[in-house]
């Protein structure tokens, strides 16, 4: 009797495995398109707006392909602070159109893991970053770049958009954050949003001077009003803007770009 | 199985057998996702939609589960619908469901999915084990969508996204109470829910177990 129940129960088991993984496997590589298309669509959307190029109401997804189209992809060498060139790309085996921030932050190739002093949160720090640039009159008019770090529940991935001084900022977006919804997720609204257009992040000696704090004040043009409930994301935002802008990140590109020497 | 008691089975659980308010099962979500009712709506959609396929499915084939495997059959089913309701969100209602984020995950582990399965579809037919699930998904969808209107409405002052009261940041007249957005209001609103469906039905109030025994007097000095 034993030896047949126990049979009985492992076959059951077994059957029913298969099932439910056929099944999960089946919807999760069908549907795997469309939700590669939405999470581009997305972060597309993500940069467009940060830039102030996408208005809600006034354009559609429809849109989003065609104004995404002004923007070049560029891609940064973090070590040299400047634009890798045609030979460094075959180096390090890399292709503009295909490189992938997300999956760059975690390869050994393309990035080290940061010992010590670790801000930001981020634990590993990429060698590359790809930007992407609005030039007009071969005049750079917004660079884009990609910015991360530890909010309360995990990692923030965002775009942090500078004007052509490389000092204004433009805009502040974030594509994809754990943040608790109805609190830290207001980083993701149009309303907290809104404080970033025109903040300067420098100051006259090219140091970091935005912050985000509680009770930032409006009329000041390096404080940004956090999130009231949510005080560890605040604190991320605040790390992870301070960690991209300054000397580790992307501080002496946009000092070599803005002098033409990147 | 006879037409008034699918009917039963379908609607009993909405205000008589109602799974958050009489069973209190359910509850975590119902704090996580209510601060803004379209999150709520389409929460609610979800988790009826696996109580009800979960239910179906182990009722079907609730004569071939050893009993000593039965838990395990039943979260191998749930956890594999979750899986599928997130997938399928993530490709067609991107933004939605990143706003969802962990709790369609989190569907897993919410008793009412759990507990319906072990109470009703265990021992009924398929048929009236998925009604049953409807049923129940819709009783917690109505807990939901109140406590998520009252949220939403006194904690940003608008309702579905639309502003409806004018919030004094943009110049109106209404302040909104942050309180309404952090997870213990939602506590005292299904309290409120609760209080509000017992003075209604009053069969479901329960009996105390103990009286409360008076104070104890002062007497003179010892």
């Amino acid at each position: 009797m034993f030896n047949k129940n126990a049979l009985n129960t492992l076959v059951v088991a077994l059957v029913l495995c298969l099932v439910c993984s056929v099944l999960v496997s089946t919807v999760a590589v069908g549907l795997k398109p469309m939700q590669e298309k939405n999470k581009l669509l997305d972060r597309n959307k993500n940069i467009l707006s940060a830039a102030g190029i996408y208005q809600p109401g006034e354009h559609t997804d429809k849109d989003v392909a065609g104004l995404f189209e002004q923007f070049s992809t560029r891609i940064v060498n973090l070590e040299t602070d400047k634009f890798v060139t045609e030979q460094e790309l075959a180096a390090a085996n890399i292709k503009v159109s295909s490189f992938d921030q997300r999956s760059a932050s975690k390869s050994p190739l393309l990035s080290e893991s940061i010992k010590g002093n670790d801000p930001a949160g981020i634990q590993r720090l990429v060698k590359y970053a790809k930007v992407y640039v609005l030039e007009k009159d071969n005049q750079v008019e917004l660079v884009v770049l990609p910015v991360r770090g530890a909010g309360l529940w995990g990692m923030m991935y965002g775009f942090l958009v500078l004007e052509g001084d490389m000092n204004t900022i433009r805009g502040l977006s974030f594509y994809e954050h754990k943040e608790t919804p109805g609190l830290g997720a207001k980083v993701d609204t149009e309303q907290w949003k809104s404080q970033w257009p025109g903040r300067k992040a420098y100051d006259q000696d090219g140091d970091v001077t935005i912050e985000v704090v509680k009770g930032g004040k409006a009329d000041d043009a390096n404080e940004i009003d956090g999130l009231s409930g949510a005080t560890l994301t605040t604190r991320g935002v605040d790390n992870l803007i301070r960690f991209w802008l300054g000397e580790r990140g992307f501080g002496e590109f946009l000092k070599n770009l803005k002098a033409g020497r990147a | 199985m006879a037409e008034a008691s699918s009917k039963k089975v379908l609607l009993e659980p909405i205000f008589d057998h109602n799974p958050i308010a009489l069973q209190i099962l359910g509850i975590c979500s119902a704090l996580a996702v209510t601060t803004s009712l379209d999150t709520a709506l389409v929460m609610c959609v979800a988790l009826t939609v696996v109580t009800a396929f979960s239910n179906f499915f182990i009722s079907l084939i609730r004569n071939f589960i050893p009993g000593n495997i039965r838990i395990i059959v039943q979260m191998t089913i749930i956890a594999s619908l979750v899986i599928v309701v997130d997938q399928i969100l993530q490709a067609v209602a991107y933004e939605i469901s990143k706003s969802l984020s962990v709790f369609v995950g989190l569907i897993i582990t919410n008793c009412i999915v759990m507990g319906r399965a072990e109470a009703f579809a265990m021992s009924n037919p398929p048929v009236p084990s998925f009604l049953d699930g409807i049923g129940n998904g819709l009783g917690y969808s109505v807990v939901l969508v109140f406590v998520a209107i009252v949220r939403e409405l006194l904690g940003s002052g608008s309702l579905l996204g639309f502003q409806l009261l004018q919030t004094t940041t943009e110049g109106g007249w209404y302040m909104p109470n942050g309180l309404f957005l952090l997870p213990p209001s939602a506590f005292f609103i299904i309290g409120g829910f609760i209080w509000l469906l017992r003075s209604w039905k009053t069969e479901q109030q329960e009996v105390s177990e103990y009286e409360m025994a008076p104070q104890s007097k002062a007497m003179e000095a010892h």
